[in-house]
């Protein structure tokens, strides 16, 4: 019983007349998940969400909520609600009939509707509000309303279409826990759209990033960020130096990799079997470099140079430093180590920096 | 000093309404309100009485008339709403762009001729020679040649076609700036078409059904080409009777008192509709 996903996509495509929106996208979400979808822009994330809601009728595979295919079956008839990127509250009535619309329709009575859209609105920490009207309320409660006004009606799948985008970044800041928490407290199943890599990392259980219609990888949180499996979710997922180099020598234990201005890197290979001649593309997170004042701390690391301190873009924990290599002239982005040690960095400052082989993702050039 | 001199713009700025509501709308309703109370008692001799209204309370015939022109307007406003809605939300929500302008166009096209000559072009179409029942004719469905002229039903053709812009435009306009989310919304919340339409759609498009209704109304009862062509001599329209007493009966004294009576008609009418449908004037003009 258990085992039975509340979703489930099987291989589902989307072509209009001369492009392909989403391209073969399986994935299934076990219940009470909370599984985001992250993507670019007009990578087909919204189109895949509504075609999970019934707006747009997939061109091929099978859309499966609790086991059983939803093709067939009109939006209002589905199992699913969705929360609006622009919310979408009924300007029209007040607060409770918003939340009391769903009910409505299911011909539910109104002593009945009253007392569950009290409840739900209690929830969502807005008891009492249901004589109000939507524009008397903030940004976050509306956006708590119109989450009320979906789980009042016990859906299997919670769609939530980048229903942050509109708030300013402190409050986004703060629904980012709330939206998690009141997940977790309905333990019910979401799916959440965004192009925000921060969103999708705290709140995700599951992430799939997606580009080009297609899904470049699903994991965790933790997964995407240390083991990317490809160059687009390497760049895309957190911040990353990029480098493209030419495979020297491929070995067991390593690449070793020479790129145009003639750096000389040694990587681990990701699954793509690079082979001796082959372009590559490689990725170091700004965190995986170590720095040091002296050449001799970083005789044990695999890369290592020298630069000058381009710029220090201060941000409290989040700090970033800007390097020039002093071999090549490019730019080279490092996390700022949170010890005394290199409080005092300022621009013009000589500095040492090594990393790990290990450190080093090598993607093939082009997939 | 300045407050002076913004308050001399300001009466600059505000002369022309006023010259044009004193002088135009005003002054010659008061005039007329003068001639409706003069009773003529001889030649040249007048007194002031309400004997002209007297005169059409005891009249059927004017009554009757006069109630007949107001249930004809509602029908035809409630009737061009109905044809009006599907249409204003089909260009509004359902097309987009070139389509949507040049449905738009072709909603205006017919107002680029005079009403006149649309009137006749419908008195082409329907009478007995014409165009509709020569092809019933042609057909085999009828057997001999059919007047659907001068009746309610082609006067009520020739109001409905008339106002149908008056109608569709601020339909339009109003659904235009309904976001297609809210009723996506109502589907996802298990909404049926009616629920949405009832619940959503309407109450968002009523300032433009209100205002649409009230224009086209006052169109229908002042309307005086389209009845009387149409209508012939059964069909008698309240502005016809006035008419009449103004050129026909030269009797200025009773066609003013009609005037008066009409004037009071429709603005009972709309200010009962507005009670009946809950807005008020300012919120539907307001927008």
């Amino acid at each position: 019983m258990s085992d039975i996903p509340d979703l489930e996509c099987r291989a589902v495509s989307k072509s209009y007349d001369d492009f392909q929106a989403v391209q073969d996208v399986s994935f299934s979400v076990p219940k009470g998940t909370f599984f985001s979808i992250l993507g670019p822009s007009g990578c087909g994330k919204t189109t895949l969400l509504r075609m999970i809601a019934g707006f747009q009728n997939p061109t091929g595979g099978d859309l499966l909520i609790k086991g059983k295919s939803v093709l067939e079956v009109p939006p209002n008839k589905r199992p699913v609600s969705m929360v609006f990127q622009h919310l979408a509250l009924f300007p029209m009535m007040n607060i409770g009939a918003n939340v009391g619309f769903g009910l409505r329709q299911l011909g539910v009575n109104k002593t009945d509707i009253k007392a569950q859209v009290e409840r739900v609105l209690e929830r969502v920490g807005l008891g009492g509000v249901a004589e109000r009207s939507v524009s008397s309320l903030s940004g976050g409660q509306k956006q708590r309303v119109a989450i009320a006004r979906c789980m009042v009606l016990e859906p299997s799948v919670l769609l939530l279409d980048e229903p942050l985008g509109a708030l300013d970044l402190k409050l986004r800041e703060h629904m980012k826990v709330e939206l998690k928490k009141l997940q977790s407290e309905f333990n019910t199943t979401f799916v959440y759209i965004t192009h925000d890599q921060s969103e999708a990392l705290v709140m995700s259980d599951q992430i799939a990033v997606m580009n080009k219609g297609a899904f470049e990888q699903i994991g965790t949180a933790k997964d995407l960020y240390y083991q990317p499996q490809t160059a687009f979710v390497a760049g895309f997922v957190g911040e990353a130096n990029k480098y493209t180099a030419k495979v020297e020598a491929a070995a067991a234990n390593g690449l070793h990799l020479v790129t145009r201005d003639g750096v000389h890197l040694r990587g681990v290979d990701t699954g793509d079997r690079l082979g001796q001649g082959d372009t590559a593309q490689v990725f170091v997170r700004p965190e995986a470099i170590r720095l040091s004042r002296k050449s001799a701390d970083m005789d044990q690391m695999a890369n290592t140079g020298a630069g000058q301190v381009e710029s220090v873009l201060f941000n409290g924990a989040n700090s970033q430093l800007i390097l020039r290599d002093a071999r090549t002239g490019s730019e080279l982005n490092v996390a700022l180590p949170q010890t005394a040690e290199f409080r005092d960095l300022t621009k013009g400052d000589q500095i040492h920096f090594g990393w790990e082989a290990d450190q080093t993702r090598c993607y093939r050039q082009g997939t | 000093m300045t407050s002076d001199k913004s308050k001399l713009g300001f009466i600059l700025l505000l002369a022309p309404l006023l010259i044009w509501l004193i002088t135009l709308i005003v002054l010659p309703h008061v005039g007329m309100f003068l001639v409706s109370l003069r009773e003529k008692t001889g030649i040249r001799e007048y007194e002031t009485s309400f004997a002209n209204y007297a005169v059409f309370f005891n009249e059927p015939l004017y009554w009757n008339t006069f109630a007949r022109t107001a249930y004809m307007s509602i029908a035809a406003t409630a009737l061009t709403l109905l044809i009006g809605f599907p249409v204003a939300y089909y260009i509004a929500k359902l097309t987009r762009g070139r389509t949507k302008t040049t449905l738009f166009l072709m909603c205006l096209i017919p107002f680029w001729v005079s009403e006149l000559v649309r009137t006749f072009g419908w008195m082409i179409l329907l009478r007995e020679t014409g165009v509709l029942s020569s092809f019933l004719q042609y057909l085999g469905v009828v057997s001999g040649p059919v007047e659907f002229l001068y009746n309610d039903a082609a006067i009520m053709t020739g109001l409905v076609y008339t106002s149908m812009l008056f109608m569709v435009v601020p339909l339009v306009t109003t659904l235009d700036s309904l976001d297609d989310s809210l009723i996506e919304a109502g589907y996802d919340l298990g909404g049926t078409n009616w629920s949405i339409l009832r619940e959503i759609i309407i109450p968002h498009a009523m300032p433009g059904i209100v205002s649409g209704c009230i224009v086209v109304f006052m169109l229908s009862l002042g309307n005086y080409l389209t009845p009387i062509l149409l209508g012939g001599k059964d069909s008698l329209w309240f502005t016809g009777l006035i008419y009449n007493q103004f050129i026909t009966r030269f009797n200025w004294e009773l066609g003013s008192a009609f005037g008066f009576l009409l004037l009071g008609l429709s603005s009972l009418i709309v200010f009962l509709a507005l009670k009946l449908s809950g807005q008020s004037l300012g919120k539907t003009m307001g927008r």
